[in-house]
């Protein structure tokens, strides 16, 4: 039977990684997993530190939508699955906010209920599909290439909010890598934030950050770091939302994100990829 | 009284003086960082350059089937949203046939008729089928903004537009009613057509004009011989019926003649059809004057917007990008779509700042005429809150690179790109209303929060933000772990304006790590929403610090 999920790209990834939207597609279609594309809004993460209720009311208005259409919510994005798990914890736990949430969403017909399923890419690679039935579909093994995950924050803490992994010993990503054939690194700073936050107030701090995990990864031996969310990538790669920013490049380790490592591995066209295949392929 | 001829012409020439004076505008107004140190004529060269090079490429065949397409046919709209195009077509095709084959028919008539006459069929028909065709178009505009699912606010010039057009054709039909008719007008008639020698003659052709062709009889109880009434159609078909074909074709004036007779009746008089001859051309000229400086100009920005995207990488150069915008501007139609679709559209339901939303934040930047060095803190908040997830380009009918425009506003508002944070920027309060929704989750406010806090330092020692600086003290003011104390100490607003607060990267390190579960990183983020709605109601919080 196919599985279905409704689709959350969330705003950065098609305007600024369209290559992970695609990758993303594509490795789930080849395990025979539909997405449902129904418009969605805003997490509400970018909102979330300027005012507590925008940032809920837009989460919940996508669980809301999720229950409406009947399918688990999927995102690629670790800031968006950590922010719609957010909100579903504090609705459930601040009456107020709950009252209020419903009392806006009532205007277009829908409602927050507690228990919509949230997945975030990864989840839905190593739990829902499974590590053995992607290992089957693996054509070109990593052959032991030293890679490092970068966790990214907001899928991982707090743990018992976003109940991705154990946040303080977390082995999916790992897991997954070595699934692909690749030889995860233990590194110190893997759990470490990558920058963006505070990419737009402090950019001294936001690349002193991301320097601080390219050099740890690097002298733990890996050769290439492995992304799971828009955000973490575009901080990784340099990628910025004002063409008119200077200062601030990318890490000077490469990055690819886990759909398109996976992608290769698994023997998809390089055209559905991306460009940062070349980083993986130039390496191997 | 100047003629009307006169009149025609003043409006014409402030209408075509505008037209230039606002393409002068796309040349000059600067918006994005691109349009420093880039003059009037550079920027003339470049739009004039990049006009010699599409007419020179191959490229011009595409844009003449892309003109037909998008510009004429408006097919993009008719994909995604029929209804809209219908109300669209019917309202500019509708409204634009009566301009040429009715305002204009002097000059059109002889082009496209060999027998034209105003009062004949098909063309007394045919002005009527085209006024429906434009009322339903207005209909069915009005209605759909109704329903649409969000309430965006409306602007003035989208009221002045519908009420212009309505104005004018139902003027016009009003008009054509009392002409039918007006008794005046049939005596000037026979006059001038006929030679009003033979009363006899005339009462027959009155007789007949009143039962046949719907003027006002003469007086009110008369009944006409039979004899008088043949003696009338042999008068009317040999003067009166080459150019009068019968007014019931009208359906929308004819059935109106009937409602309006008594009022008329009582009006005989007054020369009605002249004060509303009058009213239905002062409308048409002062909708012509209008026509740049209302929302009527989309009629020549919006097609140019859609050919300038058509033209591609030619047409967005550096030097070309400040006038594209401008002239984006102009082609903004104020539809909504863009904002029906807007990523952050719940925001604005919770921050009442209607610059979050695409379709508002447009005309806030037109109206603070952009510039490098703006300082508008109500569009910074919403231009901020925007995600740049690029879906009101993806949508808008007109072809606008919304994109592009809020990447260069955001620029402008701050430069960088940097997004402005309360206590840090010198600017003037927000006027908007005040949140009405729960502002925080009270955690900053309740000492159960932080009694089990023992100020163990876990937070500050798995803190990356305190890792990467050699003098945490000299760099954030606070660690995590003194924000708490302070906090315990109820002295929440020492903590508001410190460096920590800012420089966090909500990690939730601190959170997870905390042995007496302390919501460190919650904390951290009420404190920014606190210090956030304080510089939204009282003003940043300027030189607070600890």
């Amino acid at each position: 039977m196919q599985t279905a999920y409704l689709y959350f790209p969330g705003c950065k990834l098609t305007p600024f990684l369209p290559q992970y939207d695609r990758a993303t597609r594509a490795v789930l279609r080849a395990f025979d997993i539909h997405l449902d594309d129904t418009e969605l809004n805003c997490c509400g993460y970018p909102v979330r530190h300027r005012n507590l209720a925008a940032a809920m009311l837009a989460a919940a208005r996508n669980l809301a939508m999720a229950d409406r259409v009947g399918l688990p919510l999927l995102t690629p994005c670790q800031c968006c699955y950590g922010q719609l798990k957010q909100a579903a914890y504090w609705l459930g736990e601040n009456s107020d906010l709950r009252i209020f949430v419903n009392h806006e969403l009532a205007a277009e017909g829908l409602h927050w209920r507690p228990g919509i399923p949230v997945r975030h890419l990864l989840s839905v690679l190593v739990d829902d599909i499974g590590l053995a039935k992607i290992q089957k579909r693996i054509r070109r093994p990593l052959q032991t290439l030293p890679v490092a995950a970068h966790y990214g924050c907001h899928a991982l803490r707090p743990g018992h909010v976003v109940q991705l992994d154990n946040p303080l010993a977390p082995t999916i990503f790992e897991n997954l890598l070595s699934a692909a054939g690749g030889a995860p690194v233990a590194w110190p700073l893997r759990l470490e934030c990558c920058g963006h936050a505070v990419r737009s107030q402090n950019p001294t701090l936001a690349a002193e950050l991301m320097q601080r995990k390219c050099d740890d990864a690097r002298a733990a031996g890996a050769r290439l770091l492995v992304t799971a969310c828009t955000y973490c990538q575009m901080q990784f790669t340099g990628i910025y939302e004002t063409p008119y920013v200077s200062e601030g490049r990318g890490g000077d380790l490469p990055a690819v994100l886990v759909s398109q490592l996976l992608g290769w591995a698994m023997g998809l066209p390089d055209d559905q990829l991306g460009e940062e295949i070349k980083s993986l392929t130039a390496l191997l | 009284m100047p003629s009307p001829n006169t009149i025609a012409s003043i409006a014409l020439a402030i209408c075509l003086a505008g037209v230039l004076w606002r393409i002068c505008r796309w040349l000059r107004s600067p918006i994005g960082l691109e349009s420093e140190g880039l003059s009037f004529g550079r920027r003339l060269g470049a739009a004039l350059q990049a006009c010699r090079k599409v007419l020179c490429s191959r490229r011009i065949f595409r844009m003449a089937a892309a003109s037909l397409w998008e510009t004429l046919l408006l097919g993009h709209l008719l994909q995604r949203h029929p209804w809209r195009w219908a109300a669209h077509m019917a309202v500019c095709y509708g409204f634009l046939a009566l301009v040429v084959f009715h305002a204009l028919d002097d000059w059109s008539a002889p082009l496209f008729f060999a027998d034209y006459v105003p009062t004949r069929n098909p063309f007394l028909w045919l002005r009527n089928l085209m006024a429906a065709v434009v009322l339903a178009g207005l209909l069915v505009a009005v209605l759909r903004r109704r329903q649409a699912p969000l309430k965006i606010p409306r602007a003035r010039g989208d009221r002045f537009l519908l009420l212009a057009v309505a104005v004018l054709v139902i003027s016009g039909v009003v008009l054509e009613s009392t002409q039918i008719l007006s008794p005046v007008i049939f005596q000037e008639m026979v006059e001038d057509y006929m030679g009003a020698d033979d009363p006899g003659d005339v009462a027959a052709l009155q007789s007949y004009w009143a039962a046949e062709m719907g003027t006002l009889p003469p007086s009110h109880d008369t009944i006409v011989p039979e004899g008088v009434m043949a003696a009338g159609r042999e008068l009317h078909e040999s003067y009166c019926a080459d150019c009068h074909s019968r007014p019931q074709a009208a359906f929308l004036s004819y059935p109106l003649s009937r409602l309006l007779k008594p009022a008329m009746i009582a009006l005989r008089d007054h020369r009605v059809d002249l004060w509303l001859w009058r009213l239905h051309f002062w409308a048409a000229c002062l909708a012509l004057a209008c026509l740049p400086f209302s929302k009527f100009f989309h009629l020549v920005a919006t097609p140019f917007n859609l050919l300038a995207r058509t033209a591609g990488p030619v047409a967005a150069t550096p030097a070309l990008q400040p006038m594209r915008r401008a002239l984006a501007l102009d082609a903004c139609t104020h539809c909504g779509i863009c904002s029906q679709h807007c990523s952050v559209a719940p925001i604005y339901r919770v921050i009442p700042n209607p610059t979050i939303l695409p379709s508002e934040k447009l005309p806030a930047v037109k109206h603070d005429r952009m510039s490098p060095h703006s300082t508008n803190e109500v569009l910074a908040e919403g231009s901020f809150i925007c995600t740049l997830c690029g879906r009101c380009t993806q949508w808008c009918p007109s072809g606008i690179d919304l994109q592009d425009l809020w990447q260069a506003t955001r620029n402008d508002l701050a430069p960088g790109g940097r997004a402005p944070i309360p206590g840090r920027s010198a600017a003037a309060p927000l006027s908007s209303p005040v949140v009405t929704a729960p502002v925080s989750l009270g955690l900053s406010d309740r000492p159960e929060t932080f009694w089990a806090c023992v100020q163990c330092t876990t937070c500050t020692s798995v803190c990356p933000v305190v890792a990467a600086s050699d003098d945490p003290r000299g760099d954030l003011d606070l660690t995590p772990q003194q924000i708490m104390n302070l906090m315990r100490l109820q002295l929440k607003d020492q903590a508001l304006g410190c460096r920590m607060l800012w420089d966090c990267v909500t990690c939730y390190k601190c959170q997870e790590h905390c042995p007496q579960d302390v919501k460190v990183a919650d904390i951290l983020y009420e404190l920014r929403n606190i210090a956030w709605q304080q510089g939204r109601s009282e003003g940043p919080a300027n030189g607070r610090s600890v």
